[in-house]
């Protein structure tokens, strides 16, 4: 299984770089990873997302979905958008330091 | 006298019957609610909208499928009361039961996307095939279809038979070919994941299916609403995709009285032990098929393999020991990829699609992840096998635990 060192840091990833321990994850790690993904300024709109995300994938054992992001977290998907453009849903699954959603191939 | 309910007499359900009846003393009883006497052969859903199957050929009826020792009681179920133990179905009467399994599946559910009942749109320029009425209808659409954009549509995940879209798209390349009108179609697959493809062993291997069919991929897209003005669907970040035909898998649910009983997660599906099927809710209930929420594929082998160790673990649970049977997410399956030929794909919790040939006894080898006319046969062969081996219990060749022989790990060069 590939690594990755940022700064210090080091976890494990899978081939598209998504993090393979959830564990490995920081929110310092997050700031940095944001840099990389576009996302410049990590305000507390930014932050809120991700912690339900962690908090709901730790229950679950499963990324949330866009659609569970506003049914059961409260947040509307347009916002979770303008937040994080274009894929949202892989952008804060990579940020969360969690598997991205996905189908069975 | 003890009693199992079993709530759902679909593929699940009665597998699961017909299994427990052999494994549970004769003084048990073993009642499956269902709603209905038709049993649906689901998989038969994809080739009706292309004439291939007609619609009353994956009819059949519920009881003929059970076992003699089965009671079939038909009423929808209304509410399940875990601490009295007992099922409120819809005429007001109540069952009382020991042990109760949740095998009620899903329910594609168009009602939970703003715009898509309209009727400038609903079964007159949009259809699902995930119903068989749906599909009869598509049949006569795509027959009279002229041509212009189709999309081939995924709501939200999760759903039952996640490659049935695909396919769907695969058959509908190859139906245009045949009608010499290809040239006249757009075929674009829409989907709220990141492609088409989204895992990178799969994406490899099966990247260029798309392209070579000149199918076009919109990914990412959260369906906000249909606009039936315009006849488009639109996206939370304001992407609009028109449409001529719009073929879509509404959102996927577990049934309303999973929700109305405090049973189920915010889409209906019931959280269980992954490995174990029981409920996190109450200790008497187990889960069984598409009804559960386990993070693996919703379908009919999923259920396949899962009954084995829901009979163990039941029989565990009954007799007050810990549960002794571990379900490792296994799920295969064959997909449709048009011009006669299909892939086969088998993986479990922890590993990823797998490419190499499957099982080399009786039913193999078949190409795993490759495209091929046998691939393709397995694929029609399994109706039979359907009806007359899998829900009736008869052994198959085919393990339920995964094994590795004859199969190439992810990743792995060759």
């Amino acid at each position: 299984m590939p690594t990755n060192t940022i700064d210090g840091h080091t976890f494990a990833v899978n081939d598209e770089g998504f993090f393979t321990n959830r564990e490995d994850w920081s929110e310092d790690l997050a700031v940095i990873l944001a840099d990389l993904v576009g996302i410049e300024q990590m305000t507390e709109a930014h932050w809120a997302p991700l912690r339900f995300m962690r908090e709901d994938s730790a229950k679950t054992g499963v990324t949330p979905t866009l659609r569970r992001m506003q049914a059961v977290g409260g947040f509307d998907v347009k916002d979770l958008f303008a937040l994080y453009p274009g894929k949202p849903a892989k952008k804060m699954a990579y940020l969360a330091g969690l598997p991205k959603p996905v189908g069975c191939v | 006298m003890s009693t199992v309910v079993i709530l759902g007499a679909g593929t699940a359900g009665t597998m699961l019957a017909n299994k427990l009846r052999k494994a549970l003393p004769r003084d048990w009883s073993i009642t499956v609610v269902d709603k209905d006497d038709e049993h649906h052969y689901q998989p038969g859903y994809l080739f009706v909208p292309f004439g291939t199957y007609t619609p009353e050929r994956v009819v059949r009826s519920r009881k003929a499928q059970l076992d003699r020792g089965v009671d079939f009681d038909i009423d929808a179920v209304a509410h399940v009361d875990p601490v009295h133990q007992q099922v409120r179905l819809a005429s007001g009467r109540q069952l009382s039961y020991q042990w109760l399994i949740i095998a009620s599946g899903t329910v594609p559910r168009a009602d939970q996307t703003p715009g898509l009942l309209d009727e400038r749109v609903w079964r007159t320029s949009a259809f699902d095939f995930y119903t068989l009425d749906g599909a009869a209808a598509l049949q006569d659409a795509l027959e009279s279809f002229e041509g212009g954009r189709l999309l081939v549509h995924i709501t939200e995940m999760p759903i039952k038979c996640p490659v049935a879209p695909l396919e769907f798209a695969f058959l509908a390349d190859d139906y245009f070919r045949k009608r010499r009108m290809r040239h006249k179609v757009d075929i674009t697959y829409v989907t709220p994941l990141d492609g088409a493809f989204t895992k990178p062993v799969a994406s490899a291997a099966l990247g260029d299916l798309l392209e070579d069919k000149s199918i076009r991929v919109a990914p990412d897209f959260a369906i906000s609403h249909v606009d039936p003005e315009k006849q488009a669907i639109v996206g939370y970040d304001g992407r609009e995709l028109p449409f001529d035909l719009l073929v879509t898998v509404p959102l996927n649910m577990g049934q309303q009285f999973i929700i109305d009983s405090g049973l189920g997660d915010d889409l209906g599906f019931v959280p269980v032990d992954k490995h174990t099927l029981r409920s996190q809710i109450s200790d008497r209930i187990f889960a069984i098929g598409d009804a559960t929420n386990v993070p693996t594929s919703k379908a009919g082998a999923v259920a396949h393999f899962e009954v084995e160790h829901l009979v163990k673990n039941l029989e565990a649970a009954i007799a007050g020991e810990p549960l002794p049977s571990k379900f490792d997410g296994h799920a295969n399956c064959f997909v449709e990829s048009g011009h006669g030929k299909a892939l086969l794909l088998d993986f479990n919790y922890d590993t990823e699609p797998l490419r190499g040939t499957f099982p080399a006894s009786k039913v193999g080898p078949m190409k795993l992840l490759g495209e091929s006319r046998l691939n393709h046969i397995g694929k029609l062969a399994f109706e039979k096998i359907y009806w007359n081996m899998l829900l009736p219990g008869k052994p198959l060749p085919v393990p339920t635990e995964m094994s590795m022989a004859g199969k190439i790990p992810a990743g792995h060069r060759s």
